[in-house]
């Protein structure tokens, strides 16, 4: 199954990042060949408005079934939610820490957004 | 002619100049509070509410029938307002622009544009002066569509002479609001926050091209850098009105100040004025 993280960079040893909308890359790794692809967010980082709408189209689009970030805002987390993919927090420095917790079932789950809009 | 009152910083006097100039006008005249945010003419202008109807805008919505979730609405999109999961779009309104793109490109005509109420209308006569005002809606965020919108019920008037009462700022909201008149009044303070302010404005309209102009409210409150400013820049000051407690005090109560002889000369002077500068701009333009 294919998971998509926030990312700073283009590693599993790149800093987590806490935002969604704005976070510069996504990773998407598929936990069944422990494999990885990076997605670029930057047209979002810089968007006037709407960064978690457009950044979650792609992430659904990209064909992860889990989202693994710091935080959700209300429009992102619609349009998460609508595509029936999962979401879950995690509070960590990297984005292979964040994997190793998503694969022992050690994160809490986001049922809803937990952030208002423009959080940061 | 369409006279604007602008100005940068808010609360220099642009309402105060605007229904004051209306009160002292000879002939019937039509105000236009453009000030859709806080518009304040209708405390000032008092009068009978002639009518009142509710302003909108055209968002999409979607025709699921129709839509086979090929992605064009939420690419063309310039605001991020469109998401298509499951391949159908969800439309975000209050991100929504109402630029009619998505449904203008829609290749399966999915999208159809509906009405989306942002802001009231209303239309008061107070003697010779008729008012029209527009609101917009508490978290609604498109200030522009609300000033088309008075801007069109102006249009085919009856008065020959309309003050426009512009919101504050040098943003699309104010842009939108002077950008078809004849003369912009630019108000201001002699303060170092009026002078910041008065410059910016200058700039925008300069951008723009209209002719304007300065009125300088509550002269004699803080020092010369305003005028020295217009002087150098070859900006005519078309009046100057007094720091003045009683000013204050009628404004705060919600009174013009014009049924005074000493203030009524202060705007009559000022009508000269800008009859005089629109006339000169003409005869400049020809």
């Amino acid at each position: 199954m294919k998971v998509a993280f926030t990312a700073s960079g283009d590693t599993l040893d790149a800093t987590f990042d806490n935002r969604f909308g704005r976070a510069e890359k996504f990773i998407i790794y598929d936990t069944a060949r422990d494999t990885y692809t990076v997605l670029d967010n930057a047209q979002n980082l810089e968007a006037a408005q709407g960064a978690g709408i457009q950044a979650a189209e792609h992430v659904v689009a990209s064909g992860a079934k889990a989202l693994v970030t710091g935080h959700l805002g209300p429009k992102a987390a619609k349009v998460i939610f609508s595509a029936g993919v999962e979401a879950y927090h995690a509070d960590v420095q990297t984005v292979g820490e964040a994997v190793a917790m998503y694969k022992s079932k050690a994160l809490k789950p986001l049922r809803n957004a937990d952030v208002e809009g423009h959080w940061v | 002619m369409r006279v604007a009152v602008a100005s940068g910083k808010g609360g220099t006097g642009k309402t105060f100049v605007t229904v004051n100039l209306a009160r002292s006008y000879d002939e019937p005249v039509l105000v236009m509070d453009c000030d859709v945010e806080e518009p304040n003419s209708a405390i000032f202008l008092k009068g009978e509410q002639v009518s009142s109807r509710r302003s909108h805008v055209l968002i999409p919505s979607v025709n699921e029938q129709l839509c086979d979730g090929c992605r064009v609405c939420s690419t063309v999109c310039e605001f991020n307002a469109i998401a298509v999961i499951a391949g159908k779009p969800l439309i975000f309104e209050d991100l929504c622009h109402a630029c009619g793109g998505c449904a203008t490109f829609c290749p399966q005509d999915a999208l159809h544009e509906v009405e989306h109420e942002i802001g009231t209308i209303t239309e008061q006569q107070d003697g010779s002066i008729r008012l029209i005002s527009g609101k917009l809606d508490v978290g609604k965020a498109l200030a522009v569509p609300v000033i088309r919108d008075v801007k069109r019920s102006a249009e085919r008037a009856r008065e020959s002479m309309m003050l426009i009462d512009s919101p504050p700022g040098t943003s699309c909201p104010m842009v939108w609001t002077v950008s078809d008149s004849d003369l912009v009044i630019l108000v201001t303070e002699p303060t170092a926050f009026g002078l910041h302010d008065l410059q910016l404005a200058v700039e925008t309209v300069r951008e723009i091209g209209v002719p304007f102009a300065v009125v300088l409210n509550k002269d004699g409150v803080g020092d010369s850098r305003v005028e020295r400013y217009c002087e150098q820049n070859g900006i005519e000051i078309l009046a100057r009105i007094p720091h003045d407690r009683v000013i204050a005090e009628l404004y705060a109560q919600g009174e013009t100040i014009v049924h005074d002889a000493r203030y009524a000369q202060v705007f009559s002077q000022l009508w000269q004025k800008i009859v005089a500068f629109t006339a000169n701009e003409e005869a400049h333009r020809a």
